[in-house]
């Protein structure tokens, strides 16, 4: 269509500043996970280079397996995380309906008070929360956490929900009703399945704040059986501090399982962001 | 059938999401508002009016912690605001460019930084930018910028800094992703109809497309403001809840956790750690205001 933006130089400036950006962008997490792989030495005299048959050396995963319950903090997130996007995609998903299809008294104020937990983080109400927990006896559980990012995720979810299911056709909920569906099984069968992208948009935004939040484990679950895996490394690294071969190697470990879920989600995650969902 | 019957389900559909959020959020939020008012007199609660916030900003034992941290905090804000969302904006610029390749690419690899841990970013930059393992020293003597090298996160005049550039490392990805969302949809008509008028290239995207996309500008600012202020993690990852050195890198939400939490040998101060909290949230309350405010009396204009 036009001619003017296609000169080489232009293009050549372009793909410069990209390139250089995305090298400044992935250089630390190459230099992590490169010195992970090599023996102490080789890690301080060369730290750019790549491990080869003198310098590979796995000792430093070999102490984070034998100190650190990786495998149990990993599993500790794996949990709250899972449990919490069940529940922020199940409960937003049927608030959003009731407020795309119903119309009823107190609607319209429904909607703006979930919104209203957009924008005021819940950070704010740690203090009341961390009295609350303790009250109930639900700290040092995977509840505690489950509730608050719950809580924290359903605003944004319902938000998002409901501007999607405000497209689902009126046709064909109204034909499940003449076929004598319940409201129920319309919302289950006929709706969940079409909003399904949006589903896994409002899943994907939530799970990467809930992985690495560090804030409520630290507060609201800290115990060793309830550790998650950015708290785990956080404190495994704070007492390896000088046995670099560990602090690497614990980053690495840290790194690696959300590195799989982006490559895996990152369509998703960047089509969610650009389909204007958060507009 | 006078009445119309009581429709169950919507009651249903709303219960569980409503109640925890009201439980778990809202509840919590206003009653961490309400203990800023109480203090603690011999294991009882005794309300105290406004006297916790008359200790937070005027005596001498919390007021210099309490503004210095503020003073951080609005520094931090600033970084973000001057690098991050300009780089962002650029980057998106080049993005959308409509013949460039690898653009998918580019994009995902760009992004990275903010799909990881606050713990692992605050880390691996203090790695590398230790002096003891030295491959931030070592690459800057391969550009002949030895010398310009310091330990910046141990040194108060820098460290603070240093932090925000970190941050902004990690989230340019954000603004880029959105303002690379607003671009793209732009209609093709109007950078057509700008074409035709001789507005190309560099003159298109400050004359045409920036004025289009200053909504999408103006959330981002609102998301860096709000998440700003309600920033801990990184700093508490990397320099510890003391945030120092000296304090150097102390922002309200470190602050608040000491304070309430308790650290070293200060006692956990449940009062006025909601008092902090209460800060906070009239902080990031006024920002949203001046957001909306600013929307409703002026972006609306350039709709499409």
């Amino acid at each position: 269509m036009n001619k003017a933006r296609t000169n080489p130089a232009n293009t050549i400036a372009m793909h410069g500043a990209l390139i250089a950006y995305t090298l400044i962008a992935l250089f630390p997490v190459f230099v992590i996970l490169v010195n992970s792989f090599k023996t102490r030495k080789a890690i301080f005299r060369e730290p750019l280079a790549l491990p080869d048959a003198d310098s590979f050396s796995l000792s430093g995963y070999q102490t984070v397996l034998k100190q650190g319950d990786f495998f149990l903090y990993f599993q500790n997130s794996m949990i709250v995380t899972l449990a919490s996007l069940f529940f922020i995609l199940l409960f937003g998903a049927m608030a959003a309906y009731a407020l795309s299809e119903y119309r009823f008294r107190g609607g319209k104020f429904l909607g703006l008070y979930l919104a209203l937990g957009i924008m005021i983080p819940i950070r704010i109400g740690t203090v009341a929360i961390l009295e609350m927990m303790v009250a109930t006896g639900l700290v040092n559980t995977h509840w505690a956490l489950i509730l608050v990012y719950t809580a924290q995720g359903l605003p944004l979810a319902v938000f998002i929900l409901t501007e999607f299911m405000r497209q689902v056709s009126d046709d064909l909920k109204n034909a499940g009703r003449i076929d004598g569906l319940s409201e129920y099984t319309i919302f289950f069968r006929l709706v969940l399945p079409l909003v399904r992208p949006a589903m896994a948009t409002v899943a994907v935004f939530n799970m990467i704040p809930i992985w690495n939040d560090l804030w409520f484990p630290l507060i609201l679950a800290p115990a060793e059986a309830t550790k998650t895996l950015t708290l785990g490394s956080q404190v495994f690294i704070g007492q390896f501090v000088t046995d670099w071969n560990a602090v690497l190697s614990a980053l690495s470990f840290a790194i690696l399982p959300v590195l799989v879920l982006y490559v895996i989600f990152s369509r998703q995650l960047i089509r969610g962001i650009t389909s204007g969902a958060v507009k | 059938m006078s009445r119309p019957r009581i429709r169950w389900h919507i009651f249903v559909f709303l219960a569980p999401a409503v109640a925890i959020y009201t439980a778990v959020m809202i509840v919590p939020i206003v009653n961490t508002l309400r203990l800023a008012l109480y203090t603690r007199v011999d294991q009882d609660r005794v309300f105290a009016g406004l006297d916790n916030f008359r200790t937070l900003f005027f005596d001498p034992l919390w007021a210099g912690h309490f503004w210095n941290a503020l003073g951080n905090n609005f520094w931090f804000f600033l970084i973000h605001m001057l690098v991050q969302n300009p780089i962002g904006i650029a980057l998106a610029a080049i993005l959308s460019h409509p013949r460039l390749r690898f653009a998918a690419l580019y994009r995902s690899a760009i992004f990275v930084p903010t799909i990881l841990s606050f713990v692992i970013v605050g880390f691996a930059w203090k790695l590398i930018l230790s002096p003891i393992w030295g491959i931030a020293p070592s690459m800057l003597d391969a550009v002949g910028l030895k010398s310009l090298f310091a330990p910046w996160l141990g040194r108060e005049e820098y460290a603070l800094t240093t932090l925000a550039l970190i941050s902004v490392w990690q989230f340019v990805g954000i603004p880029m992703m959105l303002i690379y969302a607003a671009l793209l949809s732009i209609p093709d008509e109007i950078l057509e109809a700008g074409e035709v008028d001789g507005i190309t290239g560099m003159a298109a995207f400050w004359k045409i497309k920036l004025p289009l996309i200053l909504p999408s500008i103006g959330i981002i600012s609102i998301l860096t403001f709000v998440g700003n202020f309600n920033a801990f993690d990184l700093i508490y990852a990397s320099q510890g809840a003391l945030a120092g050195p000296d304090f150097a890198t102390d922002i309200l939400g470190t602050f608040m956790y000491r304070t309430f939490f308790g650290f070293q040998l200060q006692l956990g101060d449940p009062h006025m750690g909601s008092a902090i909290a209460s800060a906070m949230f009239a902080i990031i309350l006024v920002g949203v205001c001046l957001y909306l405010y600013a929307i409703q009396s002026r972006m609306r204009r350039y709709q499409l």
